[in-house]
């Protein structure tokens, strides 16, 4: 069965209500970049968002990465609400009193085209959802998806939560976020397990321009990013992260849910704590909390998603679990999923075959990429590192008191002091425990 | 029956914030809404269509963001959205808004007579409530302001019989049509947005009127300069002063009373607190 092929614009607005090519659930960033893709190849497409307006649910960091997204949008971020080019990452290990620090910074990150840029989903989403209404997708927010419609068995459509609320499409996709309905609804996989996702608190922090670029050593408009790893989380999997915007700051925290399951400690507790640390609470002196706001991340990589396909269905983004945290990877992640779907998408319609087997071209497609062979490997490293808490408690420690040992002057000779730290280091950790870490951690990270 | 509906976009006042110093409102970042009153008068009117049938029109006067709002009127089932917008409306009080909605319904009458023109009571940030008035007379109609029910309406009559809310209670009035009613909140409960309106209102392109397309020449009637209204000053009420708290034991409610009584005709400023005998007060 050969359908109409491309059809105009005007010509898909013109068509029933009931019935696209094409519904996308979620516009966040896959949902909309497959919105915008679609629409600009000519089919007729839906996005439903339950936020009143694009973003307003969504929480991210959020660094995004300019080479990515262009992918999607060639030199958006010349006209996008971005907030400040990123040209220096540090990392930071801290104790509850000290800490030791890396980074990188390079004057080229701050020059055109830019490397990556810190947004507020907020502003972003909005703008971005624009350009997609703007080549022609049809946007209804403020309307929950609850459901998928089935006949016959097959996937035929969704249906939302507003009277005559079915809509027919030949292909959903379940852009809807982490721990989606959607896939769910659709048996693709049942719900995520606790070491499956880290949830994120985080907060932003206003503040004024000339504040932040005093503080983070910023030049007018650039922007910084520190990750923190330690004592930040309690010594539970995971990181905090402060992140600079044009007049205030993001700052977050989050650890994997079985963790703080585990260890019975309440966000906001986690979050407190993180403020509090001293080197932190330095930074945000001064500023005014403004918005507060909690999010899971998908976990565990490549081990834990869900299938990403079934017949008339496609699922991309977090709701495929495509995250990569340690790397601070998931916009990307979304953006080359949704890319990937929609050309899909393009090649079903002009087949008019939406079976499994076509749209498995998908799954395809994303194990050739980069994307499959990244969160393999991150499938790796979250299993090496979870239940090895010494990574983020002892190791800093240990870590933070040889340095502490080396730099204090004190008239001890230099060679007394080197074998004074290692016999603290091995009176607090055995060699051989330190052997099979060593090169454990090396194996998980490559 | 042709309804117009006449609406206003305005800020969310919810999350509109005064400035300290100058006094005026903070609009900038601020969300916009249909204003609260004029959801109420759609919503009636799209009621009275499902009922007799016709053809509802909105019109509103305003910058281009206000296709927004009049995007949202199609998804409770508006047939048809117009915006007046020209740069030289910029700055309109009450007279002049009106000047400029009255040309517009003008037009649309062309099109299709109007029957019933309908708006919310007033508006969230500016509270006049002037401009229904305004148009009711320029356009020569009666006007039925604070309508809380419509009793009964009848075409082929040409009357309709409303309910309004007046100082110290209600009146039944009867008016021929056209004629123009302003809504209060009373009035209805706005639905929730069908699923098929919500995507025809996404889809829906709202047609723009600019001065021209209104057929006015005389800018004298318009914008600032057709506004003689002068704000000469805007500020936030002080907090109020709260007086005195008098306690008053209620186990004999006798007593309670007459000291009440003689407290409220002599001294005005007070609050005044009746404890019921089991209450306990520290
Ligand atoms: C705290 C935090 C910090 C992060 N920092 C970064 C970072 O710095 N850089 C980076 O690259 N990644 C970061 N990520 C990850 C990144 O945010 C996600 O990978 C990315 O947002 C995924 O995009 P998405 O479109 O798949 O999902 P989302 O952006 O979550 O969008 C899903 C959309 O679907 C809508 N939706 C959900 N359910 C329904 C429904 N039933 N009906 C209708 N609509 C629905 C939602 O409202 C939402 O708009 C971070 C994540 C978190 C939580």
């Amino acid at each position: 069965m050969k359908r109409l092929k491309r059809r105009t614009l005007s010509e898909a607005n013109l068509a029933a209500t009931d019935r696209f090519d094409v519904v996308v659930v979620g516009a966040g960033l896959a949902g909309t970049a497959a919105s915008y893709l679609l629409a600009k190849a000519g089919l007729s497409v839906l996005c439903v968002e339950r936020g009143e307006d694009p973003g307003t649910k969504n929480v991210m960091g959020g660094i995004l990465y300019r080479q990515p997204t262009e992918k999607i949008l060639p030199g958006w971020w010349k006209d996008a609400p971005v907030e400040r080019p990123i040209v220096e990452e540090r990392i930071w290990l801290v104790t509850p009193d000290s800490m030791v620090q890396g980074g990188f910074r390079s004057a080229r990150y701050g020059e055109e085209p830019y490397n990556a840029f810190s947004v507020l989903r907020v502003k972003f989403d909005k703008w971005f959802a624009d350009q997609a209404v703007g080549a022609g997708a049809v946007l209804v927010t403020d309307t929950v998806v609850e459901d998928v419609l089935r006949e016959n068995g097959r996937i035929v459509g969704v249906t939302t939560g507003r009277e005559q609320g079915d809509v027919h499409g030949d292909i959903v996709i379940a852009a809807d976020g982490v721990n989606s309905l959607l896939s769910k609804k659709a048996g693709l996989h049942p719900e995520l397990a606790p070491h499956q996702v880290a949830l994120v608190t985080k907060e932003i922090i206003n503040m004024s321009r000339e504040k932040i670029e005093d503080r983070f050593l910023l030049n007018a408009n650039e922007g910084a990013t520190i990750e923190v790893f330690g004592d930040s989380t309690m010594g539970m999997l995971g990181y905090g992260f402060i992140y600079t915007n044009r007049d205030s700051l993001s700052i977050g925290v989050g650890a994997l849910l079985s963790d703080l399951i585990k260890k019975k400690i309440n966000p906001n507790v986690l979050m407190e704590h993180f403020k509090s640390h001293p080197m932190v609470k330095r930074l945000l002196e001064g500023g005014e909390a403004k918005e507060y706001m909690a999010h899971l991340i998908p976990e565990g990589g490549a081990a834990s998603m869900p299938p990403v396909y079934r017949q008339g269905m496609l699922v991309v983004g977090d709701a495929a679990g495509l995250s990569n945290p340690i790397y601070r990877e998931g916009s990307n992640l979304a953006l080359m999923s949704a890319k990937f779907a929609a050309q899909v998408c393009v090649e079903a319609h002009e087949r008019g075959d939406f079976s499994a087997e076509m749209l498995s071209r998908y799954q395809t497609l994303l194990d050739e990429s980069f994307i499959m062979d990244d969160l393999r490997g991150y499938s790796k490293t979250s299993s090496f590192f979870q239940g090895k808490p010494q990574f983020l408690e002892r190791y800093p420690e240990i870590l933070v008191d040889a340095l502490h040992e080396f730099l204090t002057v004190d008239n001890v000779p230099k060679r007394a002091k080197q074998r004074r730290i290692l016999r603290q280091v091995l009176s607090r950790r055995a060699p051989w425990e330190l052997a099979r870490d060593a090169v454990g951690a090396l194996r998980a990270l490559t | 029956m042709h309804i117009v509906v006449s609406i206003k976009q305005v800020p969310d006042t919810s999350e509109v914030r005064i400035d300290p110093r100058t006094n005026t409102m903070i609009r900038s970042g601020v969300p916009s809404i249909i204003n609260p009153d004029d959801v109420h008068a759609l919503e009636e009117a799209i009621r009275l269509k499902e009922q007799f049938g016709g053809r509802v029109t909105v019109v509103t006067m305003g910058p281009a963001q206000a296709r927004d709002a009049l995007r949202e009127t199609i998804s409770y089932g508006a047939d048809e959205a117009i915006l007046c917008s020209d740069r030289r409306f910029a700055g309109a009080d009450t007279l002049a808004t009106s000047y400029a909605l009255w040309k517009a319904i003008l037009k649309i009458g062309e099109a299709e007579p109007v029957d019933l023109l309908l708006c919310g009571r007033q508006a969230l940030d500016g509270d006049t409530g002037q401009v229904p008035p305004g148009l009711a007379t320029r356009l020569g109609w009666p006007q039925l302001t604070s309508v809380f029910k419509i009793e009964e309406l009848e075409l082929s009559a040409r009357r309709i019989v409303v309910h309004r809310a007046v100082e110290g209670g209600e009146e039944i009035v009867c008016s021929r049509l056209p004629c123009v009613i302003t809504c209060t909140r009373e009035i209805n409960i706005p639905r929730y947005p069908s699923f098929p309106n919500m995507v025809r209102a996404a889809r829906y392109q709202p047609t723009t009127w600019d001065k021209t397309d209104l057929g006015i020449d005389d800018d004298s009637q318009i914008g600032l300069r057709g506004s003689p209204t002068i704000v000469s000053k805007v500020w936030a009420p002080g907090p109020r002063k709260r007086g005195a708290t008098v306690l008053i034991d209620g186990s004999d409610p006798e007593a309670a009373a007459s000291q009440l009584v003689r407290l409220l005709m002599h001294e005005p400023l007070l609050e005044v607190e009746v404890a019921s005998a089991g209450d306990k007060h520290d």
